[in-house]
């Protein structure tokens, strides 16, 4: 299985996620992750989407099917781009006093940050890419991790192109 | 104006000239517009009537197709008329009634999301909760239901919406970010396709229902006609080729003819145009033309190398791409016919050998030869209209089709009850043609209400009714694979249908002897009015040929010679 990142513009309408999330589910594609928000344009969303395929013919079924949605303006294989990655985690794990300086110290070498932090917990924030967040959620487990919450990859192309006109 | 006159408004700037309905709650308002307005509508006696009346209606005249219906069990009852038209491509506009908008979202009374539940099955949905774009989206949704790919297009309109006043103006065009309803194709792909002709010596032309869409059967006839390249159809294909032509070898699939599935099996070239490579078409796939360079034209990117994968892709719309492709094969070779002399003398010699057959033991009538009867008394430019199953593989092989756009069936989600609404919704649209439609005892009664419709609105229909006392398709799977135990398929059943057609208002004659047949199947086309002609059939006939499922189109269980 090889994943992609498809940046997906579509128009800022009601229903507009049903639609996407419904063509995924009913043509059992293989979603790793989706993201969405606003745009530089007041009407455009961009979906994020990360999708796992077998072979370049099954994701150019993916494009091609999700192309057929009338509320998408467009759709862009990011990783045909060397784009850049980026994925947000907030961890919540137990920091009681006496472990509390070894987290810091893993917090430090992932150049994480904490945001919030009491008595018994601290909650831990990190952007990257996904390797770098499975890292650190991995290093974490010998701390007792209490909640995860990941966003799910977004990217942009490098240089001056948007993708709305790549 | 208020947003129902709105709609009816836009209806007319669409040229709709028939809707088909039920009304309810949360129509009411749009009910009042069509009696204000006097817009013709048709009230069939169930929400799936309404649906596949318009499909109907569409499949004939090439128009999209619309209906009415009310919020919550009224819409869902559209779900099935909604997919059927979904799988074969058909245009359709379905205008549904939605609670009110403050009500939406608390399951009030009558509501379910249509947006939501149709998704899957629409080429295009929409939730209307403000009036001001009532106008923009109707004209998106007959534009969207027409362009390209055809499909059915909801639009949920909340019930506020028909009462509240707008200043109504039509838009003149449509601005859709993502959709342009162009497809006009790749000049290469054209180009590399004819190329790829060049060293053919055995293609084969399988043609579907995008040709019937696109009205491209004129295109295909005479190409096949300068180049003598033989032709094999899908169900939805059937009537681009006539029956009789002699470069046409039939269906190809499951029930298709021996020869034209062998014929797929040993071409070195396959063009498919406007076809989907249906798992009931091509068998096992990975075992499907082993031999062909593949071919695919069609205005739908998506279909390109879903089931199978070609190596000549031509994407965009066949009215385009087409007879620029004819023009260029028919420039490589001055002498087509000719030059493919041996494989057409070898396929003509194998249709010969392998006919489609049938044999009826003394004192029974065979739907097959009711169907060829049947066929052969018609007239020319009748509508033939199936519902699903035996009866309708028999009709696609038995019939003798002569026109495109004139065979009405549900080929690709194949729903029972389909044919009579659907014959109702092709009369109401082209009304000098003779419309006759072939069903079973079980398909017949899934939607049997639709024969009020049909006699209180005085529409003629000729419903030839086989009816062999059981669930005939699923009965043959069960004596083929399931150690004939016939579990739930035998009608056994006190059910009259001479008198129900009675009641409804329909006349109704049945038929058991084969001596009997000729005449009856006379009267019942010279009768006035709609007929109902039962013709009592054995349970046990099998369709054949057949391809098991899973097995590739060269293993053929073949007809009784065998």
């Amino acid at each position: 299985m090889k994943k992609y990142l498809l940046a997906l513009l579509v128009d800022n309408r009601p229903g507009v996620l049903t639609h996407v999330s419904g063509l995924i589910s009913r043509r059992a594609f293989n979603i790793e992750s989706i993201a969405a928000g606003y745009t530089e344009e007041e009407d455009v969303t961009r979906i994020n989407i990360v999708v796992s395929v077998n072979n370049e013919l099954e994701l150019d079924q993916v494009v091609n099917q999700l192309n057929k949605l009338i509320d998408i303006i467009k759709i862009v294989n990011l990783t045909k781009f060397d784009p850049i990655q980026r994925e947000l985690v907030m961890i919540k794990v137990k920091a009681s006093p006496a472990t509390r300086t070894d987290i810091m110290n893993i917090v430090e070498i992932f150049r994480a940050k904490i945001v919030d932090i009491n008595r018994e917990t601290m909650v831990i924030e990190l952007t990257g890419e996904q390797s770098k967040i499975d890292a650190l959620c991995n290093v974490l487990k010998d701390h007792e991790i209490i909640e995860i919450a990941r966003t799910g990859a977004i990217a942009l192309s490098r240089g001056p192109i948007p993708a709305k006109r790549l | 104006m208020n947003g129902a006159e709105a709609i009816i408004e836009s209806l007319k700037r669409e040229k709709v000239d028939l809707v088909f309905g039920y009304p309810g709650g949360a129509v009411l308002t749009l009910y009042d517009a069509v009696y204000k307005m006097k817009f013709p509508h048709i009230l069939t006696r169930h929400e799936q009537g309404a649906v596949h009346a318009a499909d109907g209606y569409a499949r004939i005249t090439g128009k999209v197709g619309v209906c009415f219906a009310t919020s919550g069990p009224g819409a869902t009852n559209l779900i099935t008329g909604i997919a059927t038209a979904y799988m074969d491509s058909i245009p359709l506009v379905c205008i549904t009634g939605q609670v009110g908008t403050s009500l939406i979202g608390k399951d009030s009374f009558q509501e379910a999301d249509m947006s939501g539940i149709t998704t899957p099955i629409t080429k295009h949905n929409y939730l209307v909760k403000r009036v001001e774009d009532l106008p923009r989206v109707l004209k998106e949704a007959f534009f969207i239901a027409s362009t390209g790919r055809p499909g059915p297009v909801v639009i949920d309109v909340a019930k506020d919406v028909f009462a509240a006043e707008l200043e109504y103006e039509y838009p003149e065009s449509v601005e859709l970010k993502g959709y342009t309803g162009l497809f006009l194709g790749d000049s290469d792909e054209i180009e590399a396709a004819s190329q790829a002709m060049q060293m053919s010596r055995k293609p084969v032309i399988f043609v579907g229902g995008g040709v019937v869409l696109a009205d491209m059967a004129d295109e295909i006839r005479s190409f096949v006609k300068k180049t003598g390249i033989p032709v094999v159809s899908s169900l939805m294909g059937m009537g681009v080729m006539p029956s009789k032509d002699g470069c046409y070898l039939g269906m190809v699939g499951m029930h298709g003819t021996y020869t034209a599935n062998m014929a797929v099996m040993q071409s070195d070239l396959l063009i498919g145009i406007g076809v989907r490579f249906d798992d009931r078409v091509t068998g096992i796939v990975e075992q499907f033309a082993p031999k062909a360079k593949k071919i695919h034209f069609d205005v739908d990117a998506a279909e390109i190398n879903k089931n199978v994968v070609v190596d000549y892709r031509v994407c965009g719309d066949i009215r385009r791409t087409l007879p620029i492709f004819c023009k260029k094969v028919l420039r490589i070779k001055q002498d087509w016919r000719s030059h493919l002399l041996p494989w057409r003398a070898y396929l003509d010699k194998m249709k010969e050998r392998y006919p489609l057959t049938y044999d009826a033991k003394d004192g029974e009538i065979l739907a097959q030869h009711v169907i060829e009867m049947v066929s052969d008394y018609a007239k020319d430019d009748a509508i033939i209209v199936t519902d699903v199953g035996q009866h309708q593989m028999w009709t696609a092989q038995f019939y003798n089709f002569r026109h495109s756009r004139s065979f009405l069936t549900s080929g690709g989600l194949g729903t029972m009850g389909y044919g009579l609404p659907a014959a109702i919704g092709a009369k109401l649209a082209q009304p000098h043609r003779q419309v006759i439609l072939f069903t079973g005892d079980g398909s017949l009664m899934m939607n049997c209400q639709e024969l009020a419709t049909a006699a209180d609105n005085d529409i003629e229909v000729k419903i030839v009714l086989l009816n062999n006392g059981v669930l005939g398709m699923v009965s043959q799977w069960q004596r083929m694979f399931y150690g004939e135990r016939y579990s739930q398929s035998q009608l056994k059943t006190k059910l009259d249908f001479i008198k129900l057609a009675d009641a409804m208002g329909v006349k109704g004659m049945r038929v058991t002897e084969e001596d009997e047949l000729d005449t009856a199947i006379h009267r019942m086309l010279a009768t006035e009015g709609t007929v109902l002609l039962e013709v009592v059939v054995p349970p046990k006939e099998n369709v054949l040929p057949m391809v098991a499922a899973g097995k590739p189109l060269n293993e053929m269980v073949l007809g009784a010679e065998e």
